[in-house]
């Protein structure tokens, strides 16, 4: 990929279960993008990654393109898969939101 | 079969315990990532797109039902109730958690399983022909081969850790099914003199840069397998490149020395650790040889088999393409496709492998074995048992009659998984199940592999018709590769042009198919002989009619 542009997300995979995750604006990890704390200015995103990079808690932390306009949506289509879920099954976290709807 | 040995279980047994140990110390803190990684990985676990992916060893892609209902029970229990079964003769687990990993590796060392030597600069897991010891142009079983190679292999001091991964692949007949050429070693025993001798070549490999491999040696004696192979090793392993991992591969090593200097080197160090080896090895070999006694055939009568050839079109179509000859006449071998039109391919669902578990413990002298081309093979059938195998595999959805056609697909798990995918292969694979499941028969015999990146974990390379998912700013994309060949005539296929977006991926490849069926002289000239004979200008013409009239 070109270098990376902003608005971006800071994603990674958690430690346990391997699921896609998004650094929230408490710093926390969810698993929902609408949760990610959205960064306009690079330099204070790859600020946070080097901190966010080094926890013990995820693997893998990246900073992710999104746009961020009526929602925050991924730029690109991997991304938009990893937020998603693989399109051979049901499965991932389509199936996770799933079943939050209906509970 | 091979059955372990009390060393066996307790080295795979001690490797578990301390897999469990470093598991608990990077949940704890006390290992970071990349102290860890290596580690999970040397155990067969790696970190997906959207979760953790544990890949286990089917060595020679021998399973017994046991093996095999345990990994049914694995996916129930661990993962989401499936298995993906590769075209390196492995099975992968796409959902378990990282905790829950070492009971996994406990769950199969329980059947004499493990994930060890999946991952990293080490000799990977040996495949071979799917028909081995069952196929009727075998010169000879290779799997005692295979498995000797596995031990000599597994935890060898000197390469674990080598310039680069090492895959060898091995076939004792005449027609190639185990795509030795595109490995870094294949091996192909042949008769010589009324003695086994080895056909050795080497240098082939797929991925970034596809070659295929070349003649090292042309009748190696049987005897000198393993010194041999730790002489072509420790060549490589010094002269092999650890700078620049894409050109670290053997066959970088091979290209770059020629293949003549090669061999000389090769053979000065063969001279060398030939002694070392004072016939230990032949010993092991002949203890392991003891394990691959065929089964105890029994003879039925094949009235009904012929009964159901006659009654029923369904079933013969089953065993055109589904049924292989077996070197006994009143026996023959079951492919099992994995490829249900629309499925993806090489995926089993835990009842479905129950299923096949069961069938192969009553009617296949409990043997399995996983082809590289994805599917399931029950290799010792008596004819007689086909009618009601084909019945129970209809009733669970296994009976698709489509080996060799255009819809058995290879596909790697691209960007609905893999971390390293450029694009998605899966859906393109489905599709094309899909909409060529009616015509597949007049189509013929058509081999279609697609990767979703330059890895090449799908084979796409070989493929007569190679697809190759690409991302082109952001967009993914698709090239298509011609006159490539898996088998004795192993070649490398050549890129057509422009990769097409995926709307115009399908009525691209419905112009190609179009244009080979007006241009094969006749119903029996398959499309890789269309191919061959024409060249690729006319298919090329097809494929980019559009951009022409443009
Ligand atoms: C997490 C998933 C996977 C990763 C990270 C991965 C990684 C790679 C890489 C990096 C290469 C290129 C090696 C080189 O050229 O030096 C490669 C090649 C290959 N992989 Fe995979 N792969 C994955 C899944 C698979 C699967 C599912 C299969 C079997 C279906 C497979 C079979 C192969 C084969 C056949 C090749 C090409 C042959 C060769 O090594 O030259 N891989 N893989
Ligand atoms: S070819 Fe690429 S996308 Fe496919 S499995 Fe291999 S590394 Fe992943």
């Amino acid at each position: 990929m070109a270098r990376i542009k902003a608005p971006v997300v800071i994603t990674a995979n958690d430690l346990l279960t391997g699921e896609v995750v998004y650094l929230d604006p408490a710093h926390r990890w969810s698993p929902e993008l609408s949760a990610a704390k959205v960064f306009n200015a690079l330099d204070e995103a790859e600020g946070e990654l080097a901190v966010a990079f080094s926890e013990a808690v995820v693997v893998g932390a990246y900073l992710a393109e999104v746009s961020n306009d009526a929602a925050v949506t991924p730029r690109h289509y991997r991304e938009s898969f990893r937020h998603k879920g693989p399109s051979n099954y049901f499965h991932g976290k389509q199936a996770v939101q799933d079943t939050e709807v209906a509970a | 079969m091979y059955n372990y040995q009390e060393f066996d279980r307790a080295f795979v047994r001690e490797r578990v315990e301390q897999y469990r140990d470093q598991v608990q110390r990077r949940l704890d803190g006390a290992l970071t990532e990349d102290e860890f990684k290596p580690l999970r990985l040397m155990n067969g676990v790696y970190l997906q797109l959207h979760a953790y992916m544990l890949r286990i060893a089917i060595p020679y892609g021998t399973l017994s039902s046991r093996q095999m209902r345990q990994l049914a029970y694995i996916a129930d229990k661990w993962d989401k109730g499936y298995g993906h079964f590769t075209t390196r003769q492995n099975i992968q687990f796409n959902w378990p958690r990282l905790v829950d990993t070492p009971d996994i590796l406990d769950a199969l060392a329980d059947v004499d399983m493990h994930a060890i030597q999946t991952s990293g600069n080490t000799i990977r897991n040996v495949t071979t022909d799917q028909f081995a010891g069952a196929a009727l142009d075998e010169v000879a079983d290779p799997r005692p081969y295979a498995e000797l190679i596995r031990q000599w292999s597994t935890d060898h001091p000197e390469f674990q850790f080598l310039p680069r991964k090492f895959k060898i692949a091995i076939t004792g007949a005449v027609e190639d099914r185990a795509v030795i050429r595109a490995h870094d070693i294949g091996l192909q025993l042949v008769e010589h003199e009324g003695r086994i001798a080895f056909k050795v070549f080497v240098g082939g490999g797929l991925g970034r840069t596809p070659i295929i491999g070349q003649e090292l040696v042309d009748r190696l004696p049987a005897e000198d397998l393993l010194p041999y192979l730790e002489a072509v090793l420790s060549v490589y392993n010094l002269a092999g490149r650890r700078d620049n991992k894409y050109k670290a591969r053997i066959k970088i090593t091979v290209s770059a020395m020629g293949i003549d200097a090669f061999r000389a080197r090769v053979d000065e160090a063969f001279q060398r650790l030939r002694a070392a080896f004072n016939g230990q090895d032949l010993a092991v070999l002949g203890d392991i040889q003891k394990n691959f006694a065929p089964p105890h055939y029994v003879e039925k009568s094949q009235e009904s088999y012929f009964d159901a050839l006659d009654g029923d079109i369904g079933f013969r179509e089953w065993v055109e393409r589904n049924v292989s000859p077996h070197k006994l006449p009143s026996y023959a071998s079951v492919t099992i496709s994995l490829k249900g039109h629309g499925d993806t391919p090489g995926d089993a669902t835990s009842d479905q492998m129950r299923a096949i578990a069961d069938l192969a413990e009553s009617f296949a002298h409990d043997e399995l074995r996983i082809s590289h081309e994805q599917n399931i093979v029950l290799p010792h059938v008596a004819q007689a048992d086909l009618p009601i195998i084909y019945r129970t595999l209809k009733s669970i959805g296994l009976a698709t009659a489509n080996i060799g056609l255009i819809s058995d697909i290879i596909a790697c798990p691209g960007m609905d998984y893999c971390a390293l995918a450029t694009a998605r292969s899966i859906p393109i694979a489905q599709d094309i199940a899909l909409r060529y499941a009616r015509r597949e028969a007049e189509i013929g015999h058509m081999q279609i592999k697609i990767s979703g990146c330059i890895n090449a974990c799908g084979h796409h390379h070989v493929g007569h018709v190679g697809i190759l998912g690409l991302d082109k700013a952001g967009v993914e994309n698709y090239q298509i590769t011609l006159g490539g060949s898996a088998g004795n005539d192993a070649a490398i296929g050549e890129k057509m042009g422009r990769g097409f977006n995926v709307d115009e991926l399908m009525p691209a490849l419905d112009r190609l198919i179009d244009a080979y069926l007006a241009l094969r002289l006749h119903e029996g000239e398959t499309f890789a002989e269309t191919v061959k004979r024409l060249g690729i200008v006319p298919f090329q013409e097809a494929l980019y009619v559009v951009d022409q009239a443009a």
